[in-house]
């Protein structure tokens, strides 16, 4: 079973005084993910994945196409009930304490009160906020919102989450952290979507990533075959000798670090490489097939021409 | 549907009182208490008419200012904010939002013109040293000031839901000014002839009856305020926020939430 079914969700917003003029926020969007999948949403700023997330919220509504949530309407009330959702860059009531905003939330979603008393302390101490439940949301740092904000979405169990940027603008541990969640949600079978236009966190996460610009769908790929494409390229690193004239004659070019030098060779002239390190007494380190990248995916896909496309 | 309502009342209700909405009745007291001396200056019987116009008056305009600015703000505050984003991807309706929005603002000022009331039949037991019958009559004033908080609250609502905070407030407050003058507009409608009367009489329909719930002069006299005219203001009231409410629901059920 699909956990999410988009097909065919467009989006034009009218804009200028009189809402003539059309602005594509979204066009035939077509996507499968089935359940269990960490699935990346990826695209430059204004790309559209935004505007995918609140139509799959219901925040807003689509010009045309419809979409499904785990084999149900994605607008039944039913479906809300067992998703969860952290907005970009959230901003929640200030004036409560998070153990008061869960349980808000946690009445909104049905949680029941024992339930509510239940997980609300657990989730917090996951959370790493354990300590702070009593304070007001005003007094919180951004990375301490963050986490608020995925104790929220995930306080009624929902079996997929909707996660709109959620390492944007946190600091390192912060990002080290969101991304420990997401892991830890998917290994308990959660499905995750989420949009980001950091790619390491694409390439750390997901499953599958898509490529999103000015509202199309620019391509689906699995992030394993993306990484163990070889480009038919060898990374070199070996100790000793910096300077050896062979391996320049192989077109390589030498990048040193410290003691350690390192060298891209194809693969027809990686045994000749070889035979210059062991001629110069070089000690061999490391030779590593060079893969692809999200990031060479990425930008391939937001250049290509329309009909190279499918 | 009703516990998801209730949530988000009681959490517009202490969203009032944490960002101390409620410090008017601080107002309100040190108004009361400024007002002694000068009370102290005339005799007992012009004393309570005077007390009860001014206690009751400024019940109205803290009210009204709290409904006008508070209601403009309830459902723009949260789109602004978007914090709205999280209460309406969960299973929460529309109409229950604006509906919780609601009860929670007019809970507030239930809370509010209690507290103010309980304070000037303090100041009132100061002055006469004992309650009449006729006091008691003051009550009715009161409730139909609540009565007006309840209409107003619903104008704000519903101009909230489709245009600008700042027109908002200024629709809404126009109609709370056309609507003091009710019964006006409904007389000049009875005296016109041709269109000009059907357009008056289409405005005074349009234009909520606030004239009719300000009983404040009659109470002060101690004139008696006839049941019937509790019933027809409390129906009217209803009546009348139903039809704001229910058009506010209808425009924010199709608003895109930007």
């Amino acid at each position: 079973m699909f956990a999410v079914e988009i097909l065919g969700l467009d989006k034009i917003y009218k804009i200028g005084f009189w809402r003539k003029k059309d602005k594509v926020g979204l066009r035939n969007l077509h996507l499968e993910i089935p359940q269990g999948e960490v699935f990346g949403f990826l695209g430059p700023n204004g790309a559209g994945k935004t505007t995918t997330l609140k139509l799959l919220m219901g925040l807003i509504s689509p010009t045309a196409g419809t979409a499904r949530i785990l084999n149900q309407p994605w607008r039944d009330p039913a479906v809300r009930a067992r998703i969860g959702f952290l907005p970009e860059q959230p901003y929640f009531y200030d004036y409560l304490t998070p153990t008061e905003l869960l349980n808000y939330y946690g009445t909104l979603s049905g949680v029941s009160v024992t339930d509510r008393r239940l997980r609300i302390p657990k989730l917090l101490e996951r959370v790493g906020l354990a300590e702070h439940g009593s304070m007001q949301l005003r007094k919180f740092s951004k990375g301490m919102l963050q986490r608020v904000g995925i104790a929220q979405a995930v306080l009624h169990e929902p079996e997929v989450i909707f996660l709109d940027e959620p390492m944007s603008g946190l600091d390192p541990v912060g990002r080290r952290e969101v991304r420990d969640f997401i892991l830890s949600f998917n290994r308990e079978g959660k499905t995750l979507f989420f949009s980001t236009h950091i790619l390491a966190d694409a390439e750390a996460l997901c499953h599958r990533v898509a490529v999103l610009n000015k509202g199309e769908l620019r391509g689906v790929s699995v992030v394993a075959d993306l990484l163990s494409q070889t480009r038919g390229n060898f990374e070199v690193v070996w100790q000793g000798a910096t300077a050896i004239p062979a391996m320049r004659s192989l077109g390589a070019e030498l990048h040193a670090a410290g003691e350690l030098t390192r060298a891209v060779v194809s693969e027809g002239k990686l045994q000749a490489a070889l035979d210059a390190l062991k001629s110069h007494a070089a000690r061999l380190i490391s030779v590593t097939p060079v893969g692809g990248s999200i990031e060479e995916y990425f930008l391939q896909k937001l250049v290509e021409p329309t009909e190279a496309r499918q | 549907m009703t516990s998801r309502i209730r949530a988000i009342a009681f959490n517009t209700f202490r969203e009032a009182v944490r960002d101390r909405v409620l410090y008017n009745l601080v107002f309100f007291a040190l108004l009361l208490v400024a007002c002694a001396p000068l009370l102290g200056e005339i005799s007992i019987g012009v004393q309570r008419v005077l007390l009860i116009n001014l206690s009751l008056s400024a019940i109205s305009i803290f009210g009204i200012v709290i409904s006008i600015f508070v209601g403009i703000s309830l459902v723009s505050k949260e789109i602004e904010r978007r914090t709205l984003y999280p209460v309406m991807s969960r299973p929460v309706g529309r109409g229950e939002f604006i509906l919780g929005k609601y009860f929670g603002l007019a809970g507030t000022l239930l809370f509010n013109t209690g507290a103010m009331a309980g304070g000037f039949y303090i100041a009132l037991l100061l002055m006469t040293r004992s309650f009449t019958q006729a006091d008691a009559n003051i009550l009715i004033a009161i409730y139909f000031l609540f009565l007006q908080f309840v209409v107003v609250i619903g104008l704000a609502l519903l101009f909230s839901s489709f245009s600008s905070p700042l027109l908002s407030a200024l629709f809404a407050f126009s109609m709370f000014v056309a609507g003091t003058f009710a019964s006006d507009l409904r007389a000049f409608a009875a005296m016109g002839q041709g269109p000009e009367r059907w357009l008056a009489r289409a405005a005074s329909f349009v234009v909520p009856n606030l004239a009719s719930l300000n009983v404040i002069t009659r109470v002060s006299h101690d004139q008696l305020i006839p049941f019937g005219l509790v019933a027809y203001n409390t129906l009217y009231t209803g009546l009348y926020a139903a039809v704001t409410i229910s058009g506010a629901v209808l425009i924010f059920s199709r608003r895109d939430l930007k």
